[in-house]
């Protein structure tokens, strides 16, 4: 039904209320392109941990979405262990800010180059 | 149990995802853009709800919102943010990160728009009320050995952390 | 107008919660009844706290404002909205403004599972409880948030140390209700439930309120879960973030009027909201005293006089005060408000005596004297005991709560099992 009606990338109405597996997986898609922008082009470390944690999110979605689509609930656990890991990487890379922070004074990821040559 | 006004609830949603998003990534004040994550994050558990994923919203509001968010908001209290706000927001290669992403972006959207006839238009009818108990029976069942590695992983997170952030070893 | 009533009736006698039915209508009207009732029940609750604090003090309290200072808390609140709004100059003005509403946002919410009755909740989530925790947990980013934008020194401390205090007696609270939700898999089926409603018919099934079970496990989980909402709440004796002669107010030090009334409101709805959770976990929810000890109609009619028994026990004390104020002129509008609040009281009482009512009010009337048993609590610690030191106060939730939750909860999945292996092979 999806795939009959055009091919292109402007949809049409019926596309648009009939929520399907596709409408979540495009705004997994969107979270995870923000979140790489925000990790790209942002010099404040904090604000790209939390650019990790937008991707990781978008992650997740897609994975849930598609233990709806095909039933059973494996997806579903292997988000919350996601959200696990999420919490540990964050605790650590937090860690290491304020470690960090307390040699150089400065968040600036710019700054983080004590090892160039 | 029938779902409610799924198109309005989900449009509202994203939006208020995707505002968040843009809010977090474009924000000079960290704090700002740590109460804009946690919007974002608030919504995205109310789509799991949507996706008949309860166990999944509520272990994302206490971990993620609940826990990590607080993690973020007492770091950025404990490095002084006001030097850093005066200065230059967006990094020297901020060009080759937005093509970089424009890529991605072309990427994502060729996939979703030739690869549409991949996903079956219906979703399996999945029960809501015994989702905890089903997240349960895999957890201790199928996956027993990677809870057992996460909660070790933890244990090393919590070490790690703690010998990064004092200040003498 | 008939069709009106038959509609109505035809949902007072379904078997089904308003979210599990998906009707949204009803669903709004129980939320309307559940918010309205909070909001009562907080302004019940200042003029209660003052009035029993007071007496336990030996002293009288609000007597000048209405009868027995029975306006105190509306005369509080018109103080309150009129007072001038300050903001400090060098705050956050967004994360300022958005503190109060997140707090209250988070205290409020939890009340869409809390189960007043069988089909008498907003909603039945099947993670109920998980829900409930969740949702208080988001109260402490409200918390930071208030004592970071206010710029200034005393705020910072209260709030760093209220959040640290909270976040560390989560963890004991979480443990505690583990425990709790251990007990209600020991069903013939083997599957446990984190429904709120499901756990008090677990509860109703097993013929024992959790308190009692395994004792004196339950007991002891408990114990935990009363002393760790007592510092969830930060609540006396754990208010040292926010006492008056300690940090001058904590948090909201900056906060005046309307954003300060916010946060107190929220301090009591998240009280309410977490007694609510101990007496369903542990205390059987809206069951009443013996449901299947002494059952059969002739002890369901006895237990079904309680409600109206109650308010005509408090309209009694209204007329007997009545009676005992002085005979002056200037005090007789208060002694007629008196026997006026007496009157209204009394009517309410003989309302529930009619059988239509009655068998509908009789879930929430447990429900609500159960946690008015907790409010009580609340406030007798409060006139009772001294303040915890801030180390002591966290060396308690993390060392002695903590290892106790712990040995609870492996203590209580041993005996289940022992249970389920001994007694049904």
């Amino acid at each position: 039904m999806l795939a009959a009606r055009n091919s292109g990338l402007v949809p049409d109405m019926e596309t648009m209320l009939h929520i399907t597996t596709l409408h979540y997986l495009v705004l997994g898609a969107a979270l995870f392109l923000l979140g790489v922008i925000g990790v790209l082009t942002r010099r404040n470390v904090v604000i790209v941990l939390m650019s990790i944690e937008l991707i990781l999110n978008a992650v997740n979605l897609n994975l849930v979405a598609f233990s709806r689509l095909w039933g059973g609930v494996h997806g579903q656990v292997f988000a919350i262990f996601i959200i696990t890991d999420a919490a540990a990487e964050a605790a650590v890379g937090l860690g290491i800010l304020i470690a960090f922070f307390r040699n150089k004074e400065t968040v600036n990821i710019d700054e983080v180059n004590l090892l160039k040559w | 149990m029938a779902p409610v006004a799924t198109p309005f609830f989900f449009y509202l949603l994203s939006a208020i995802m995707l505002i968040g998003g843009i809010a977090v990534i474009t924000r000079k004040n960290p704090v700002h853009s740590a109460l804009a994550l946690i919007v974002t994050l608030l919504a995205q558990a109310s789509i799991y709800l949507m996706l008949y994923a309860p166990f999944v919203a509520g272990v994302q509001i206490i971990l993620y919102a609940g826990g990590i968010m607080v993690l973020f908001l007492f770091v950025i209290m404990l490095v002084s943010i006001e030097r850093s706000m005066k200065e230059r927001q967006f990094n020297s290669q901020w060009v080759v990160g937005m093509i970089a992403a424009t890529a991605l972006g072309g990427l994502f959207i060729a996939v979703y728009t030739k690869g549409k006839s991949i996903f079956p238009d219906h979703a399996l009818s999945v029960v809501e009320d015994n989702n905890t108990q089903e997240v349960a029976k895999l957890l201790y069942g199928q996956y027993m050995f990677a809870f057992e590695i996460a909660s070790l992983l933890l244990l090393v997170a919590i070490i790690g952390a703690v010998v990064m952030a004092k200040k003498r070893i | 107008m008939g069709a009106i009533i038959q509609y109505i009736e035809s949902y007072l006698s379904s078997d089904k919660t308003p979210g599990a039915a998906g009707n949204m209508f009803w669903a709004l009207v129980y939320i309307m009844l559940v918010f309205g009732g909070l909001s009562v029940a907080v302004i019940a609750m200042n003029w209660l706290e003052r009035k029993i604090l007071a007496h336990m003090q030996v002293r009288l309290g609000p007597m000048r404002v209405g009868p027995h200072g029975l306006l105190q808390p509306i005369a509080d609140a018109i103080k309150l909205l009129l007072k001038e709004d300050i903001m400090p100059a060098e705050a956050d003005g967004f994360v300022f403004w958005m503190a109060p509403l997140i707090v209250v946002l988070a205290a409020f919410t939890v009340f869409v599972v809390v189960p007043f009755g069988p089909t008498h909740a907003i909603t039945d989530m099947n993670i109920g409880i998980l829900f409930m925790l969740g949702v208080s947990s988001l109260s402490v980013l409200g918390i930071v948030m208030a004592g970071w934008a206010s710029n200034s020194h005393y705020p910072l401390i209260g709030a760093l140390r209220s959040s640290a205090q909270m976040v560390s007696y989560e963890v004991a609270m979480g443990l505690a209700v583990v425990s709790a939700i251990l007990m209600t898999s020991l069903n013939a089926t083997g599957t446990g439930t984190l429904s709120m409603i499901g756990i008090v018919q677990a509860q109703m099934a097993q013929h024992e309120w959790f308190i009692f079970k395994f004792f004196p496990l339950g007991l002891v989980a408990f114990f935990i879960f009363a002393v760790a909402m007592v510092a969830e709440t930060n609540r006396a004796p754990f208010d040292l973030a926010e006492a008056e002669s300690e940090l001058t107010a904590g948090f909201h030090t900056e906060y005046s009027g309307f954003r300060w009334s916010l946060f107190f409101l929220a301090e009591y709805s998240a009280m309410i909201a977490v007694s609510s959770i101990a007496v369903t976990l542990w205390l059987g929810g809206w069951l009443r005293p013996f449901p299947n000890m002494l059952n059969g109609t002739p002890w369901d009619q006895i237990f079904s006089l309680f409600p109206g028994v109650t308010f005509l026990f408090f309209a009694a004390i209204c007329f007997y005060n009545t009676a005992r104020m002085p005979k002056h002129p200037l005090f007789r509008i208060q002694t007629i408000g008196l026997a006026g609040f007496g009157v209204v009281l009394g009517l309410i009482g003989l309302i529930l005596f009619v059988p239509a009512v009655s068998v509908r009010v009789q879930d929430i009337f447990w429900f609500s004297a159960k946690v008015a048993g907790f409010m009580y609590m609340y406030i007798w610690y409060r006139g009772t005991f001294p303040r915890y030191r801030f180390d002591q106060l966290m060396q308690m939730g993390w060392k002695v709560l903590l290892p106790m939750g712990l040995g609870v909860l492996i203590l209580t999945a041993s005996v289940a099992l022992l249970q389920q292996k001994l007694w049904h092979p």
